[in-house]
Protein backbone atom coordinates (compact mmCIF):
# COMPACT_ATOMS: atom_id res chain seq x y z
CA UNK A 1 0.00 0.00 0.00
CA UNK A 2 2.73 2.54 0.69
CA UNK A 3 3.61 3.74 -2.78
CA UNK A 4 0.54 3.50 -4.94
CA UNK A 5 1.25 3.96 -8.56
CA UNK A 6 -1.98 3.07 -10.48
CA UNK A 7 -5.90 4.37 -9.78
CA UNK A 8 -7.50 1.25 -10.34
CA UNK A 9 -11.51 2.01 -11.19
CA UNK A 10 -14.43 -0.09 -9.41
CA UNK A 11 -17.47 -1.92 -11.07
CA UNK A 12 -19.89 -2.81 -8.10
CA UNK A 13 -22.08 -5.25 -9.35
CA UNK A 14 -25.37 -6.58 -7.06
CA UNK A 15 -25.53 -10.76 -7.77
CA UNK A 16 -28.55 -11.48 -5.57
CA UNK A 17 -27.63 -10.20 -2.42
CA UNK A 18 -30.54 -8.69 -0.11
CA UNK A 19 -29.46 -5.00 -0.45
CA UNK A 20 -27.58 -4.79 2.90
CA UNK A 21 -23.84 -5.49 1.75
CA UNK A 22 -24.92 -3.35 -1.72
CA UNK A 23 -26.00 -0.15 0.49
CA UNK A 24 -22.44 -0.87 2.46
CA UNK A 25 -20.57 -0.72 -0.81
CA UNK A 26 -22.32 2.19 -1.43
CA UNK A 27 -21.29 3.47 1.91
CA UNK A 28 -17.98 2.94 1.81
CA UNK A 29 -17.84 5.55 -1.64
CA UNK A 30 -19.32 8.22 0.55
CA UNK A 31 -17.78 10.83 2.92
CA UNK A 32 -17.88 8.84 5.90
CA UNK A 33 -15.49 6.30 4.59
CA UNK A 34 -14.63 7.67 1.49
CA UNK A 35 -12.90 4.76 0.20
CA UNK A 36 -11.39 7.14 -3.19
CA UNK A 37 -8.63 8.28 -0.71
CA UNK A 38 -7.04 4.78 -1.88
CA UNK A 39 -7.13 5.84 -5.23
CA UNK A 40 -9.68 4.06 -6.22
CA UNK A 41 -13.45 4.94 -8.39
CA UNK A 42 -16.18 4.06 -8.78
CA UNK A 43 -17.40 3.23 -12.48
CA UNK A 44 -20.69 1.87 -13.96
CA UNK A 45 -18.98 0.53 -17.14
CA UNK A 46 -17.17 -2.79 -17.31
CA UNK A 47 -14.88 -2.03 -20.00
CA UNK A 48 -13.49 0.80 -18.06
CA UNK A 49 -13.23 -0.98 -15.24
CA UNK A 50 -10.22 -2.93 -13.20
CA UNK A 51 -11.71 -4.06 -10.04
CA UNK A 52 -15.60 -5.64 -10.15
CA UNK A 53 -17.06 -5.79 -6.38
CA UNK A 54 -19.84 -8.36 -6.25
CA UNK A 55 -21.87 -8.82 -3.53
CA UNK A 56 -24.81 -11.98 -3.12
CA UNK A 57 -24.75 -15.00 -4.69
CA UNK A 58 -25.41 -16.40 -8.27
CA UNK A 59 -28.79 -17.66 -9.30
CA UNK A 60 -29.91 -18.98 -12.58
CA UNK A 61 -31.01 -16.02 -14.27
CA UNK A 62 -27.60 -13.62 -13.53
CA UNK A 63 -24.87 -16.01 -14.11
CA UNK A 64 -24.90 -15.61 -17.73
CA UNK A 65 -24.55 -11.75 -16.70
CA UNK A 66 -21.70 -11.76 -14.03
CA UNK A 67 -19.86 -13.72 -16.57
CA UNK A 68 -20.28 -11.60 -19.06
CA UNK A 69 -19.10 -8.79 -16.87
CA UNK A 70 -16.04 -10.19 -16.09
CA UNK A 71 -15.35 -10.96 -19.60
CA UNK A 72 -15.97 -7.66 -20.65
CA UNK A 73 -13.07 -6.15 -18.09
CA UNK A 74 -10.02 -5.45 -19.29
CA UNK A 75 -7.14 -7.71 -18.23
CA UNK A 76 -5.24 -7.26 -15.83
CA UNK A 77 -8.48 -7.41 -13.06
CA UNK A 78 -9.27 -8.58 -9.47
CA UNK A 79 -12.48 -9.45 -8.01
CA UNK A 80 -13.52 -9.07 -4.43
CA UNK A 81 -16.77 -10.98 -3.52
CA UNK A 82 -18.05 -8.73 -0.35
CA UNK A 83 -20.75 -10.75 1.75
CA UNK A 84 -20.68 -14.09 3.27
CA UNK A 85 -23.35 -14.34 0.44
CA UNK A 86 -20.91 -13.45 -2.66
CA UNK A 87 -18.31 -15.94 -0.67
CA UNK A 88 -20.36 -19.00 -0.17
CA UNK A 89 -24.19 -18.71 -0.47
CA UNK A 90 -24.61 -17.47 2.97
CA UNK A 91 -28.07 -17.42 4.68
CA UNK A 92 -29.83 -18.26 1.09
CA UNK A 93 -27.06 -20.92 0.35
CA UNK A 94 -29.97 -24.10 0.70
CA UNK A 95 -32.47 -22.16 -1.30
CA UNK A 96 -33.45 -23.71 -4.78
CA UNK A 97 -32.50 -20.47 -6.62
CA UNK A 98 -29.02 -19.88 -5.18
CA UNK A 99 -25.65 -21.62 -7.11
CA UNK A 100 -23.76 -20.95 -4.38
CA UNK A 101 -21.25 -17.75 -4.27
CA UNK A 102 -19.41 -15.92 -6.54
CA UNK A 103 -16.73 -18.66 -6.96
CA UNK A 104 -18.83 -20.76 -9.04
CA UNK A 105 -18.91 -18.71 -11.87
CA UNK A 106 -15.44 -16.62 -11.99
CA UNK A 107 -12.62 -16.66 -9.81
CA UNK A 108 -12.66 -14.81 -6.87
CA UNK A 109 -9.53 -13.17 -5.08
CA UNK A 110 -10.21 -11.77 -2.37
CA UNK A 111 -13.04 -12.71 0.32
CA UNK A 112 -14.90 -9.95 2.39
CA UNK A 113 -17.06 -11.87 5.02
CA UNK A 114 -19.83 -9.97 7.57
CA UNK A 115 -23.56 -10.12 6.70
CA UNK A 116 -23.65 -7.15 6.18
CA UNK A 117 -19.76 -6.71 5.56
CA UNK A 118 -18.84 -3.98 7.54
CA UNK A 119 -17.10 -0.77 5.61
CA UNK A 120 -14.25 -1.22 7.47
CA UNK A 121 -14.04 -4.93 6.20
CA UNK A 122 -15.25 -3.56 2.52
CA UNK A 123 -12.49 -1.02 2.45
CA UNK A 124 -9.55 -3.68 3.82
CA UNK A 125 -10.88 -5.90 0.82
CA UNK A 126 -10.48 -3.02 -1.58
CA UNK A 127 -6.92 -1.57 -0.65
CA UNK A 128 -5.94 -5.46 -0.55
CA UNK A 129 -7.33 -5.40 -4.31
CA UNK A 130 -5.75 -2.10 -5.04
CA UNK A 131 -2.38 -4.03 -4.18
CA UNK A 132 -2.50 -7.04 -6.11
CA UNK A 133 -4.08 -5.02 -9.00
CA UNK A 134 -0.40 -3.20 -8.73
CA UNK A 135 1.16 -6.20 -8.53
CA UNK A 136 -0.76 -7.79 -11.93
CA UNK A 137 -0.12 -4.65 -13.72
CA UNK A 138 3.53 -5.03 -13.07
CA UNK A 139 4.01 -8.42 -14.32
CA UNK A 140 1.46 -7.66 -17.08
CA UNK A 141 3.91 -4.86 -17.98
CA UNK A 142 7.13 -7.08 -17.33
CA UNK A 143 5.12 -9.42 -19.86
CA UNK A 144 4.55 -6.29 -22.67
CA UNK A 145 8.22 -5.48 -22.76
CA UNK A 146 9.43 -8.76 -22.93
CA UNK A 147 7.13 -9.45 -25.98
CA UNK A 148 8.00 -6.09 -27.65
CA UNK A 149 12.04 -6.95 -27.19
CA UNK A 150 11.76 -10.39 -28.86
CA UNK A 151 9.83 -8.67 -31.45
CA UNK A 152 12.43 -6.42 -31.56
CA UNK A 153 15.27 -8.98 -31.98
CA UNK A 154 13.44 -10.61 -34.41
CA UNK A 155 13.29 -7.58 -36.81
CA UNK A 156 16.60 -6.81 -36.40
CA UNK A 157 18.00 -10.10 -36.95
CA UNK A 158 14.85 -10.43 -39.90
CA UNK B 1 -51.18 5.33 -37.90
CA UNK B 2 -47.99 3.31 -36.56
CA UNK B 3 -44.87 4.79 -38.48
CA UNK B 4 -42.73 1.53 -39.02
CA UNK B 5 -39.60 1.86 -39.06
CA UNK B 6 -39.20 4.55 -36.15
CA UNK B 7 -39.83 2.25 -33.13
CA UNK B 8 -37.05 0.42 -32.07
CA UNK B 9 -36.34 -1.47 -28.32
CA UNK B 10 -34.14 -0.24 -26.20
CA UNK B 11 -32.65 -2.57 -22.93
CA UNK B 12 -32.05 -0.81 -19.96
CA UNK B 13 -30.24 -2.72 -17.46
CA UNK B 14 -29.99 -5.37 -15.63
CA UNK B 15 -26.46 -3.74 -14.86
CA UNK B 16 -26.77 0.43 -15.32
CA UNK B 17 -24.92 3.17 -13.52
CA UNK B 18 -28.23 4.91 -12.08
CA UNK B 19 -29.41 1.63 -10.72
CA UNK B 20 -27.97 0.36 -7.44
CA UNK B 21 -29.91 -3.01 -8.64
CA UNK B 22 -30.51 -4.97 -11.45
CA UNK B 23 -33.91 -4.80 -12.86
CA UNK B 24 -33.96 -4.49 -16.68
CA UNK B 25 -36.74 -2.40 -18.68
CA UNK B 26 -36.80 -3.08 -22.71
CA UNK B 27 -38.01 0.40 -23.47
CA UNK B 28 -40.18 0.62 -27.47
CA UNK B 29 -39.28 4.16 -28.02
CA UNK B 30 -40.22 6.18 -30.86
CA UNK B 31 -37.19 8.53 -31.31
CA UNK B 32 -36.77 10.05 -27.92
CA UNK B 33 -40.77 9.53 -26.91
CA UNK B 34 -41.00 5.97 -24.72
CA UNK B 35 -44.12 4.44 -25.49
CA UNK B 36 -43.54 1.15 -23.30
CA UNK B 37 -41.65 -0.21 -21.03
CA UNK B 38 -41.95 -4.04 -20.53
CA UNK B 39 -39.82 -5.27 -16.94
CA UNK B 40 -38.41 -8.71 -16.54
CA UNK B 41 -37.16 -9.27 -13.15
CA UNK B 42 -35.63 -12.29 -11.57
CA UNK B 43 -32.29 -11.34 -11.30
CA UNK B 44 -32.18 -11.59 -7.78
CA UNK B 45 -34.72 -14.34 -7.24
CA UNK B 46 -33.32 -16.21 -4.49
CA UNK B 47 -36.44 -18.20 -3.36
CA UNK B 48 -35.72 -17.55 0.20
CA UNK B 49 -40.09 -18.36 0.93
CA UNK B 50 -39.13 -22.35 0.78
CA UNK B 51 -36.64 -21.96 2.89
CA UNK B 52 -39.24 -22.50 5.83
CA UNK B 53 -39.12 -26.58 4.84
CA UNK B 54 -35.70 -26.52 6.25
CA UNK B 55 -35.85 -23.57 8.95
CA UNK B 56 -38.10 -23.25 11.85
CA UNK B 57 -39.88 -20.67 12.73
CA UNK B 58 -37.88 -19.11 14.90
CA UNK B 59 -34.82 -19.50 12.42
CA UNK B 60 -37.40 -18.35 9.74
CA UNK B 61 -36.96 -14.29 11.64
CA UNK B 62 -33.18 -14.31 10.63
CA UNK B 63 -34.11 -15.20 6.82
CA UNK B 64 -37.42 -12.66 6.74
CA UNK B 65 -34.72 -10.17 7.69
CA UNK B 66 -32.48 -10.63 4.94
CA UNK B 67 -34.88 -9.99 2.48
CA UNK B 68 -33.73 -6.52 2.13
CA UNK B 69 -30.89 -5.08 3.63
CA UNK B 70 -33.09 -1.38 3.88
CA UNK B 71 -36.05 -2.24 5.72
CA UNK B 72 -34.73 -5.82 7.01
CA UNK B 73 -36.47 -4.77 10.48
CA UNK B 74 -39.49 -4.11 9.80
CA UNK B 75 -39.36 -7.51 7.41
CA UNK B 76 -38.21 -9.29 10.86
CA UNK B 77 -40.95 -7.68 12.77
CA UNK B 78 -43.80 -8.15 10.09
CA UNK B 79 -43.01 -11.85 9.74
CA UNK B 80 -42.95 -12.20 13.84
CA UNK B 81 -45.98 -10.28 14.76
CA UNK B 82 -47.50 -12.71 11.84
CA UNK B 83 -46.37 -15.92 14.44
CA UNK B 84 -47.21 -14.06 17.38
CA UNK B 85 -50.96 -13.79 16.27
CA UNK B 86 -51.15 -17.40 15.25
CA UNK B 87 -49.71 -17.76 18.75
CA UNK B 88 -52.16 -15.36 19.74
CA UNK B 89 -49.77 -13.54 22.54
CA UNK B 90 -49.43 -9.67 23.18
CA UNK B 91 -46.38 -8.72 22.97
CA UNK B 92 -45.36 -6.04 26.19
CA UNK B 93 -45.51 -2.80 25.85
CA UNK B 94 -41.88 -1.75 25.84
CA UNK B 95 -41.30 -4.21 22.93
CA UNK B 96 -44.06 -2.27 21.29
CA UNK B 97 -42.12 0.78 21.61
CA UNK B 98 -38.78 -0.28 21.22
CA UNK B 99 -40.10 -2.23 17.61
CA UNK B 100 -41.57 1.56 16.69
CA UNK B 101 -38.81 3.39 17.32
CA UNK B 102 -36.33 0.80 15.42
CA UNK B 103 -38.84 1.45 12.70
CA UNK B 104 -39.10 4.85 12.56
CA UNK B 105 -34.79 4.83 12.13
CA UNK B 106 -35.02 2.27 9.34
CA UNK B 107 -37.48 4.33 7.64
CA UNK B 108 -35.38 8.01 8.29
CA UNK B 109 -32.29 6.12 6.81
CA UNK B 110 -33.82 4.67 3.92
CA UNK B 111 -35.81 7.97 3.08
CA UNK B 112 -32.16 9.86 3.22
CA UNK B 113 -30.57 7.35 1.21
CA UNK B 114 -33.35 7.40 -1.68
CA UNK B 115 -33.01 11.52 -1.27
CA UNK B 116 -29.56 10.35 -1.90
CA UNK B 117 -30.10 8.58 -4.92
CA UNK B 118 -32.32 10.78 -6.46
CA UNK B 119 -29.91 13.64 -6.06
CA UNK B 120 -27.64 11.66 -8.05
CA UNK B 121 -30.11 10.60 -10.55
CA UNK B 122 -30.39 13.89 -11.51
CA UNK B 123 -26.75 15.11 -11.22
CA UNK B 124 -26.28 16.73 -7.98
CA UNK B 125 -23.34 14.51 -6.31
CA UNK B 126 -22.65 17.32 -3.42
CA UNK B 127 -26.28 16.68 -2.87
CA UNK B 128 -25.95 12.70 -2.85
CA UNK B 129 -22.68 13.06 -0.69
CA UNK B 130 -24.36 14.97 2.15
CA UNK B 131 -28.01 12.97 2.15
CA UNK B 132 -24.89 10.16 2.65
CA UNK B 133 -23.39 11.98 5.69
CA UNK B 134 -26.52 12.86 7.57
CA UNK B 135 -27.31 8.91 7.42
CA UNK B 136 -24.32 7.88 8.37
CA UNK B 137 -25.94 9.51 12.16
CA UNK B 138 -28.94 7.41 11.82
CA UNK B 139 -27.18 4.39 11.59
CA UNK B 140 -24.51 4.89 14.29
CA UNK B 141 -27.62 5.03 16.44
CA UNK B 142 -28.86 1.91 15.24
CA UNK B 143 -25.51 0.26 15.44
CA UNK B 144 -25.48 1.97 19.59
CA UNK B 145 -28.88 0.33 20.03
CA UNK B 146 -28.51 -3.42 18.24
CA UNK B 147 -25.07 -3.72 17.33
CA UNK B 148 -25.62 -4.18 13.33
CA UNK B 149 -25.28 -1.36 10.91
CA UNK B 150 -27.88 -2.64 9.13
CA UNK B 151 -29.17 -6.12 10.11
CA UNK B 152 -30.08 -6.15 13.42
CA UNK B 153 -31.77 -9.57 14.55
CA UNK B 154 -33.32 -7.95 17.39
CA UNK B 155 -36.75 -9.74 16.79
CA UNK B 156 -38.02 -12.88 18.19
CA UNK B 157 -40.91 -14.23 18.36
CA UNK B 158 -42.83 -12.93 21.37
CA UNK B 159 -40.83 -9.47 21.33
CA UNK B 160 -37.42 -7.93 21.17
CA UNK B 161 -34.13 -9.56 22.82
CA UNK B 162 -32.06 -6.33 23.37
CA UNK B 163 -33.22 -2.80 25.46
CA UNK B 164 -32.73 0.68 24.52
CA UNK B 165 -31.85 1.99 28.46
CA UNK B 166 -31.69 5.84 29.42
CA UNK B 167 -28.37 6.56 28.27
CA UNK B 168 -29.34 5.50 24.64
CA UNK B 169 -32.28 7.31 24.57
CA UNK B 170 -30.27 10.23 25.09
CA UNK B 171 -28.18 9.42 22.21
CA UNK B 172 -30.33 8.90 20.12
CA UNK B 173 -31.80 12.43 20.97
CA UNK B 174 -28.79 14.10 20.40
CA UNK B 175 -28.69 12.27 17.11
CA UNK B 176 -32.30 13.35 15.95
CA UNK B 177 -31.38 17.10 16.82
CA UNK B 178 -28.38 17.19 14.78
CA UNK B 179 -29.91 14.89 11.46
CA UNK B 180 -32.89 17.81 11.84
CA UNK B 181 -30.40 20.57 12.48
CA UNK B 182 -28.18 19.66 9.12
CA UNK B 183 -31.39 18.07 6.96
CA UNK B 184 -33.53 21.55 7.12
CA UNK B 185 -30.07 23.28 5.72
CA UNK B 186 -30.38 20.25 2.54
CA UNK B 187 -34.06 20.56 2.15
CA UNK B 188 -33.99 23.92 1.15
CA UNK B 189 -31.51 23.16 -1.73
CA UNK B 190 -34.18 20.06 -2.43
CA UNK B 191 -37.33 22.68 -2.90
CA UNK B 192 -35.18 26.01 -3.55
CA UNK B 193 -33.17 25.54 -6.31
CA UNK B 194 -34.55 26.25 -9.45
CA UNK B 195 -32.20 23.47 -11.16
CA UNK B 196 -33.89 20.67 -8.57
CA UNK B 197 -36.70 21.67 -9.81
CA UNK B 198 -36.76 21.81 -13.21
CA UNK B 199 -35.62 18.30 -13.35
CA UNK B 200 -38.29 17.32 -11.05
CA UNK B 201 -41.82 19.31 -11.55
CA UNK B 202 -44.03 17.93 -13.72
CA UNK B 203 -42.36 14.59 -14.72
CA UNK B 204 -43.71 11.35 -14.24
CA UNK B 205 -46.84 12.92 -12.83
CA UNK B 206 -49.79 10.14 -12.06
CA UNK B 207 -52.73 10.96 -10.85
CA UNK B 208 -55.29 9.60 -7.65
CA UNK B 209 -57.32 7.33 -9.90
CA UNK B 210 -54.13 5.76 -12.02
CA UNK B 211 -52.61 4.87 -8.64
CA UNK B 212 -55.72 3.47 -7.01
CA UNK B 213 -56.33 1.63 -10.08
CA UNK B 214 -52.55 0.02 -10.26
CA UNK B 215 -52.41 -0.64 -6.73
CA UNK B 216 -49.45 1.60 -6.14
CA UNK B 217 -48.48 1.60 -2.26
CA UNK B 218 -46.85 3.84 0.04
CA UNK B 219 -45.43 7.47 -0.28
CA UNK B 220 -45.30 6.89 -4.11
CA UNK B 221 -49.20 6.66 -3.49
CA UNK B 222 -49.33 9.28 -1.16
CA UNK B 223 -47.39 11.94 -3.20
CA UNK B 224 -50.39 11.48 -5.60
CA UNK B 225 -52.98 12.49 -2.72
CA UNK B 226 -53.96 8.52 -2.13
CA UNK B 227 -54.06 8.82 1.82
CA UNK B 228 -52.70 5.09 2.41
CA UNK B 229 -50.38 4.57 5.03
CA UNK B 230 -50.80 1.07 7.13
CA UNK B 231 -49.48 2.67 10.21
CA UNK B 232 -53.19 4.20 10.63
CA UNK B 233 -54.40 0.62 10.85
CA UNK B 234 -52.65 0.81 14.75
CA UNK B 235 -50.41 -1.71 15.00
CA UNK B 236 -46.72 -1.65 17.79
CA UNK B 237 -47.23 1.91 19.63
CA UNK B 238 -48.90 3.76 16.54
CA UNK B 239 -51.85 4.30 17.97
CA UNK B 240 -50.82 6.12 20.98
CA UNK B 241 -48.61 8.64 18.78
CA UNK B 242 -49.99 11.85 17.39
CA UNK B 243 -49.63 10.43 13.64
CA UNK B 244 -50.88 11.67 10.48
CA UNK B 245 -49.83 10.84 7.09
CA UNK B 246 -47.73 13.11 4.88
CA UNK B 247 -49.53 13.51 1.27
CA UNK B 248 -49.01 15.74 -1.74
CA UNK B 249 -51.93 16.29 -4.85
CA UNK B 250 -48.77 17.05 -8.03
CA UNK B 251 -48.14 13.16 -8.22
CA UNK B 252 -45.36 14.43 -9.87
CA UNK B 253 -41.69 13.39 -8.68
CA UNK B 254 -41.29 16.42 -7.29
CA UNK B 255 -44.08 15.71 -5.01
CA UNK B 256 -42.55 12.30 -4.56
CA UNK B 257 -39.41 14.36 -3.01
CA UNK B 258 -41.50 16.17 -1.02
CA UNK B 259 -43.45 13.51 0.80
CA UNK B 260 -40.13 11.58 1.86
CA UNK B 261 -38.44 14.56 2.82
CA UNK B 262 -41.19 15.70 5.58
CA UNK B 263 -41.70 11.78 6.46
CA UNK B 264 -37.87 11.99 7.83
CA UNK B 265 -38.55 15.19 9.96
CA UNK B 266 -41.86 13.32 11.11
CA UNK B 267 -40.11 9.91 11.84
CA UNK B 268 -37.79 12.19 13.80
CA UNK B 269 -40.70 13.21 16.19
CA UNK B 270 -42.78 10.20 16.28
CA UNK B 271 -38.58 8.67 17.65
CA UNK B 272 -38.81 11.65 20.33
CA UNK B 273 -43.16 11.01 21.32
CA UNK B 274 -41.72 7.66 21.37
CA UNK B 275 -38.78 7.91 23.48
CA UNK B 276 -40.88 10.25 25.87
CA UNK B 277 -43.58 8.18 26.10
CA UNK B 278 -41.92 4.79 26.44
CA UNK B 279 -43.15 2.53 29.71
CA UNK B 280 -41.36 0.48 31.49
CA UNK B 281 -41.43 -3.51 31.59
CA UNK B 282 -40.57 -6.54 29.98
CA UNK B 283 -38.73 -7.05 26.68
CA UNK B 284 -40.63 -10.26 25.67
CA UNK B 285 -43.21 -12.57 26.46
CA UNK B 286 -42.25 -16.46 26.20
CA UNK B 287 -44.16 -18.47 23.73
CA UNK B 288 -44.39 -22.26 23.92
CA UNK B 289 -45.12 -25.08 20.96
CA UNK B 290 -45.37 -25.14 17.86
CA UNK B 291 -47.68 -22.08 15.93
CA UNK B 292 -51.06 -23.50 14.84
CA UNK B 293 -53.14 -21.53 12.36
CA UNK B 294 -52.95 -18.34 9.63
CA UNK B 295 -52.21 -15.06 9.77
CA UNK B 296 -52.03 -12.13 7.34
CA UNK B 297 -49.88 -9.35 8.84
CA UNK B 298 -49.68 -5.51 7.43
CA UNK B 299 -46.98 -2.78 8.44
CA UNK B 300 -45.89 0.49 6.53
CA UNK B 301 -42.50 -0.18 5.30
CA UNK B 302 -39.90 3.19 4.01
CA UNK B 303 -41.54 2.23 0.27
CA UNK B 304 -45.23 1.45 0.84
CA UNK B 305 -47.32 -1.32 2.36
CA UNK B 306 -45.68 -4.73 3.07
CA UNK B 307 -47.98 -8.21 3.79
CA UNK B 308 -46.90 -11.50 5.40
CA UNK B 309 -48.88 -14.74 5.10
CA UNK B 310 -48.03 -17.26 7.56
CA UNK B 311 -49.48 -20.38 7.36
CA UNK B 312 -48.80 -22.89 10.36
CA UNK B 313 -49.92 -26.87 10.98
CA UNK B 314 -48.61 -27.12 14.93
CA UNK B 315 -45.36 -28.16 12.78
CA UNK B 316 -42.11 -26.38 14.14
CA UNK B 317 -41.92 -25.60 10.32
CA UNK B 318 -43.96 -23.43 8.81
CA UNK B 319 -46.56 -24.61 6.18
CA UNK B 320 -46.31 -21.56 3.85
CA UNK B 321 -44.81 -17.76 4.12
CA UNK B 322 -45.55 -15.56 1.83
CA UNK B 323 -44.07 -11.45 1.67
CA UNK B 324 -45.25 -8.60 -0.82
CA UNK B 325 -43.29 -6.54 -0.85
CA UNK B 326 -44.44 -2.54 -1.77
CA UNK B 327 -42.30 -2.66 -4.63
CA UNK B 328 -43.98 -5.45 -5.87
CA UNK B 329 -46.92 -3.50 -5.94
CA UNK B 330 -45.60 -0.08 -7.54
CA UNK B 331 -44.62 -1.93 -10.69
CA UNK B 332 -47.68 -1.65 -13.16
CA UNK B 333 -47.57 2.13 -12.03
CA UNK B 334 -44.21 2.64 -12.98
CA UNK B 335 -44.52 0.87 -16.20
CA UNK B 336 -47.85 3.05 -16.69
CA UNK B 337 -45.56 6.66 -15.78
CA UNK B 338 -42.95 5.85 -18.00
CA UNK B 339 -45.11 5.57 -21.16
CA UNK B 340 -44.60 9.29 -23.11
CA UNK B 341 -41.91 10.12 -21.30
CA UNK B 342 -38.15 11.09 -22.26
CA UNK B 343 -35.57 8.52 -22.56
CA UNK B 344 -32.80 10.75 -20.53
CA UNK B 345 -35.99 10.33 -17.42
CA UNK B 346 -36.50 7.08 -17.66
CA UNK B 347 -33.34 6.36 -14.58
CA UNK B 348 -35.13 9.52 -12.29
CA UNK B 349 -38.35 7.93 -13.14
CA UNK B 350 -37.35 4.65 -12.30
CA UNK B 351 -35.32 5.76 -9.15
CA UNK B 352 -38.48 7.94 -7.91
CA UNK B 353 -40.83 5.36 -7.19
CA UNK B 354 -37.61 3.86 -4.51
CA UNK B 355 -37.71 0.46 -6.08
CA UNK B 356 -35.81 -2.11 -3.70
CA UNK B 357 -35.58 -5.12 -6.22
CA UNK B 358 -33.79 -7.72 -3.55
CA UNK B 359 -37.55 -7.18 -1.91
CA UNK B 360 -39.32 -7.54 -4.72
CA UNK B 361 -37.55 -11.08 -5.59
CA UNK B 362 -37.30 -12.34 -2.54
S1 LIG C 1 -24.26 -11.25 3.31
FE1 LIG C 1 -26.07 -10.74 4.54
S2 LIG C 1 -26.31 -8.54 4.25
FE2 LIG C 1 -24.95 -9.26 2.64
S3 LIG C 1 -26.26 -9.67 0.90
FE3 LIG C 1 -26.06 -11.59 2.04
S4 LIG C 1 -27.80 -11.62 3.44
FE4 LIG C 1 -27.58 -9.54 2.71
Amino acid sequence: MANIKRSPWLLHYDGSSCNGCDIEVLACLTPVYDAERFGVMNTGDPMQADILLITGGINSQNEATVKQLYDQMPRPKVVVAVGVCACTGGVFKDCYNILGGADTVIPVDIYVPGCAARPQAIIDGIVQAVDLFQKRSDEHDALVKEKKRKAKEGAARG
Amino acid sequence: MQQLGKTSVIPFGPQHPVLPEPIHLDLVVEDERVVEALPSIGFIHRGLESLTDKRDFNQMCYVAERTCGICSFQHGMGYCEAVEHIFGVETPDRAKYLRTIWSELGRMHSHLLWLGLLADAFGYENLFYQCWRIREKVLDMQELTTGGRLIFSVNKVGGVIKDIDVEKQKAILKAMDEVEEELSVIRKTFFEDYSVESRLKGIGILTAEQINALGAVGPFARASGVKADMRLLGYDAYPELDFEPITSEDGDCYARCYVRMLEVFQSIKLIRQAIAQIPEGELSVPVKGNPNGEYFMRVEQPRGEAFYYVKANGKPNLQRMRIRTPTFANVPALCEMLKNTEIADVGLLVVSIDPCISCTER
